[in-house]
């Protein structure tokens, strides 16, 4: 075990452009060194092969409305969490109670749970080697969320709520805004001392249309709550929400009467916001090391992309290009540092369409003799961290997106995420959006509803032969990724532009 | 360790509006997850929340805190009541509920299951080490245990004041037998509120034998099947069930298959699913999260559809009684609206081999995996096979498959039910489980398969 530690006066250190520091800011508002120091004394006397700790405190401001009725939620939570490493086992334990006392029984505890761990070891955990950090990550932000009133915010909402009642069709109309904030300061028995605060903005607006048994959603700009950035409220203003609640409500309602989406085999143009989708349950998950190591077979389930099928498994076409980059500024999936302290990366898990790179961590990149690509991420204080995704990117391509479908003979353009589901080793996947399009002779024609599609992994991404350019790139916030027991929500980024599959089986059931 | 009680009244106290509740709720839990036959993540939490609503008139506001120091308690109630103030009128808002009586007095908490340690866990992945040790080829053991206690104390200004703890104690295995390429996988899990009733050895077996007996995969082609479902397999499609369209909310917005079908016959006369919170062969919890005592509530009676569960909110738009099945306050409740959290089907009378003997061509599904809903209304779901599925035919159990995807209308399915079993099992949920027999039903449609 090393014991330098870093103290608060070492200097702080500049990083990527992404990385804004505002006069120690995170620390004043936190003010948890003295805590963690203690508790990282009390780990140095527990002798623990490695031990961190992490305190955390979030804050989130949830609106709702309706059908003109708001509902507005403030939570916020503080705590501690702690993972120690004894006799080559994990233990963690967590408490909301930041006393001596409490960070005193919550240290006991994970040494405990470690030990108890140690009753089963066959083969001890080894870390890959991280160098210590002291630093400091803050989000950007230009309109601070929290002094926009939240009135002017339920406004909005409702005003947006009112343009998509375009018809006696639309039953249900809802409008969504959500501020959140994580500060959170680590320390590693290694000398690590990591202050990062996030700030994320982001909202959406949808309309459901029901009639005789037929029921239809439409979002903007997406489904489930709508888009979301590391960013301040000029994120929230520049989604336009307003401006597209009338054709939300119309397409909602258009939708009932639309024509049921055949069942054929045929050519598919996905939408930026339903390929960020393809892209976190194709991609995302199986890329994910302790998957493919087995780490969650009994519940999220494993991965096909095992290890002798890095640098040699053909994934996808040629143009398919996917990288795993916590730096990309905005993202849900971007910060400083990981939560076992691993500075964020950018790094290619499909290059050229062979697997290039997993997600990981320090855990399991020793077992490839690899370095941590730094994926670990907790979701608060009370939960040890576990690999998620960070912003998973599909790269952009050259094509615009007009050219693609006048490029197109036949086809389906599929839009907006409804359902998602795929195998435990994510090779089976079916999709269903909101909305689709027939094309023909290179034309959109009319509307399709109740489009599914279905194909597995490999094959579906060895047929993508055109991805739109950077001019139709856009990175989506998603906040609902599920991983881990007890349960983890993570927040992660998708950044995805229009792109053209071939031979894809669409209208999968009996309608 | 702070009372829960006294931090309602306290919070109650400090509340200047027309009528307020709140809900404290101390958690603490142990996690023991074991993956490639050895304890990779083992986790200790405690935690205490208190949420409080606060409503003015007809606006409503809300927050929720994890700290309980008096400055947090004041800082709570100051948000709630500033929210409130800020609050369009909730139009079809009437009033909390007041007058709800008593909870019923039931038996929800085991103090062994509280105490259960992490080191007793540990010695059960070893005792399910032991027994996989029987098997051959030896499979790899994953899964998890968890021991939960909770406390929850709901009172409101109207005089509702509920309190009670619970426990749980739930253990789910699989266990992974490899050959050369080859990989078989089994399942089995097992649920309680007295730790000392999760039968180690019997889950351990099962997953074994699943295991070694579901390596040698045979493709199956799409297409409709009879199919046996184990109760894990059940209760996640009664799980989406009930999430889509089971509470009244969902009906009051015509997004449930309830709508307009109440009284009428809709699934097979041998299904009959109903909520009862009280039941102790379930994981029983007697009181809502706005305090009111949870009532029975039949959804369907020999495959009558009967009714639905309501919460405060539901019951006074509809003039109706509040059955006691209402979400925190907030999101859950006002998107989602009240949901039955401890559902009930009603077993048969058959042995599960009586139901093997019965099926003609068929699949025996352990469990599911990735359930979505593809049309609330229509309730056609979609979700994949895991952890040992087989082939029947004529009777017999003849090979494991490879997994296959279902997209299925369920009530459809449940509408030609071919046999139940007599066993039923207890399936955990996140704050409450579903209570479920094996189902045959004769319909089932697959329509993807899979490499595994």
């Amino acid at each position: 075990m090393t014991s330098h530690r870093c103290s608060l006066a070492s200097p702080c250190k500049g990083r990527n452009t992404n990385m804004y520091i505002r006069d120690c800011m995170v620390i004043h508002m936190l003010g948890h060194d003295v805590e963690l120091d203690y508790a990282l004394t009390l780990l140095e006397k527990a002798k623990v092969e490695y031990g961190d700790v992490r305190f955390v405190s979030r804050k989130a401001e949830r609106i709702t409305t309706k059908n003109g009725a708001p509902v507005v939620s403030i939570s916020s939570s503080k705590g501690v969490g702690v993972r120690t490493l004894v006799n080559g086992a994990w233990g963690f334990a967590s408490t909301n109670d930041i006393s001596k006392k409490g960070i005193k029984k919550v240290v006991e505890l994970a040494v405990r749970t470690a030990k108890a761990s140690g009753l089963t070891t066959k083969e001890k955990v080894v870390l890959s080697p991280e160098d210590p950090h002291t630093d400091k990550y803050e989000t950007v932000i230009k309109k601070n969320p929290w002094d926009v009133p939240i009135e002017d915010k339920i406004n909005y909402l409702l005003e947006c709520e009112k343009r998509m009642r375009v018809s006696d069709r639309i039953k249900i109309t809802l409008g969504y805004s959500e501020v959140w904030e994580e500060e959170k300061i680590f320390g590693s028995t290694e000398g690590s001392r990591i202050h990062q605060k996030v700030i994320e903005t982001g909202g959406g607006i949808s309309a459901v249309s029901i009639e005789s048994g037929e029921m239809q959603t439409r979002s903007y700009p997406t489904s489930f709550g709508g888009d979301y950035a590391q960013s301040g409220y000029e994120f929230f203003d520049n989604l336009k929400l307003l401006e597209n609640a009338e054709r939300v409500g119309r397409e909602s309602e258009q939708l009932i009467s639309a024509l049921q989406c055949p069942q054929e085999i045929t050519t598919l143009i996905i939408a930026s916001d339903q390929l960020a989708l393809q892209v976190h349950e194709s991609c995302g998950h199986p890329s994910e090391l302790d998957r493919v190591f087995g780490y969650e077979a009994s519940y999220a389930g494993t991965s096909f992309m095992t290890p002798e099928k890095l640098n040699t498994f053909r994934y996808g076409s040629d143009i398919v290009n996917i990288v795993g980059d916590a730096t990309v500024p905005g993202g849900l999936g971007t910060f400083g540092y990981d939560d076992e302290g691993v500075r964020a990366q950018n790094f290619h898990i499909i290059k050229n369409g062979i697997i290039a790179g997993y997600l990981s961590s320090r855990e399991t990149a020793a077992k490839l003799g690899l370095r941590s690509t730094g994926a670990m991420r907790a979701d608060g204080y009370n939960r040890m961290p576990i690999i998620r995704m960070t912003n998973i990117n599909l790269l952009p391509g050259t094509w615009k997106f007009d050219e693609l479908i006048r490029d197109t003979k036949k086809g389906i353009y599929v839009e907006t995420n409804k359902s998602w589901s795929i195998d435990d080793r994510r090779l089976n996947f079916q999709f269903g959006t909101e909305i689709a399009y027939r094309i023909e002779n290179g034309e959109m024609k009319e509307m399709l509803k109740n489009p599914v599609y279905t194909g597995i992994t490999y094959e579906f991404w060895r047929s993508c032969d055109a991805i739109c350019s950077k001019d139709f790139w856009h990175l989506w916030g998603l906040r609902n990724c599920g991983k881990g027991e007890p349960g983890q929500v993570m927040r992660v980024g998708h950044g995805t532009a229009p792109a053209r599959f071939n031979n894809v089986r669409v209208g999968v059931g009996k309608w | 360790m702070v009372d829960i009680k006294e931090i309602a009244e306290k919070i109650l106290k400090l509340v200047k509006a027309d009528q307020a509740d709140v809900r404290v709720l101390r958690e603490r839990s142990h996690v023991t997850r074991f993956a490639n036959s050895q304890i990779h993540q083992n986790m200790y939490e405690e935690n205490c929340t208190a949420d409080l609503r606060v409503v003015i008139g007809k606006k409503i506001g809300t927050a929720k805190i994890n700290l309980l120091g008096e400055e947090n308690l004041n800082e709570l109630v100051e948000r709630a009541t500033k929210i409130a103030k800020l609050q369009k009128d909730r139009a079809d808002f009437v009033t909390l509920p007041s007058n709800v009586g008593k909870p019923k007095k039931v038996k929800t908490f085991v103090q062994k299951t509280a105490n259960h340690s992490v080191e007793e866990k540990a010695m059960s992945v070893k005792k399910l080490l032991e027994i996989a040790e029987n098997y051959r080829p030896l499979p790899k053991v994953y899964g998890a245990f968890t021991t939960t206690t909770n406390e929850l104390c709901v009172m409101n200004t109207l005089g509702v004041s509920a309190s009670g703890k619970n426990t749980v104690s739930n253990l789910g295995v699989c266990m992974i037998a490899e050959e050369g390429d080859a990989k078989g996988y089994g399942w089995a899990e097992s649920a309680h509120m007295d730790v000392s009733k999760i039968d180690v050895e019997n889950v351990g077996k099962i997953a074994a034998e699943k295991a070694v007996n579901s390596i040698h995969t045979k493709k199956m082609e799409p297409g409709e099947y009879e199919v046996i479902l184990e109760p894990r397999a059940v209760s996640e499609l009664l799980g989406y069930l009930s999430y889509s369209g089971m509470g009244a909310l969902a009906v009051q917005e015509q997004r449930s298959f309830l709508c307009g079908n109440i009284g009428n016959k809709i699934m097979d006369e041998k299904i009959s699913i109903w909520d009862d919170g009280n039941d102790e062969h379930g994981l029983p919890i007697p009181f809502d999260f706005e305090g009111v005592p949870k009532q029975r509530v039949d959804i369907i009676e020999n495959g009558v559809a009967r009714g639905y569960v309501y919460d405060s909110y539901t019951a006074n738009r509809e003039g109706k009684k509040n059955t006691g099945h209402a979400l925190p306050p907030g999101m859950g409740a006002f998107e989602i609206g009240p949901l039955p959290t401890n559902l009930f089907m009603k077993e048969g009378n058959m042995h599960v081999e009586d139901m093997i003997s019965n099926c003609s061509r068929g699949l025996l599904v352990t469990k599911l995996h990735y359930v979505n809903i593809i049309h609330p209304v229509k309730t056609i779901f979609t979700g994949m096979t895991r952890d040992g599925t087989f082939y029947i035919e004529n009777g017999k159990i003849l090979h494991p498959v490879k997994n296959l995807r279902f997209t299925q209308n369920v009530v459809e399915a449940f509408s030609s039910v071919n046999g139940i079993s007599a066993e039923k099992s207890i399936i955990a949920g996140d704050f409450g489980a579903v209570v479920c027999p094996y189902l045959h039903l004769d319909k089932f449609h697959f329509t993807g398969v899979t490499e595994f």
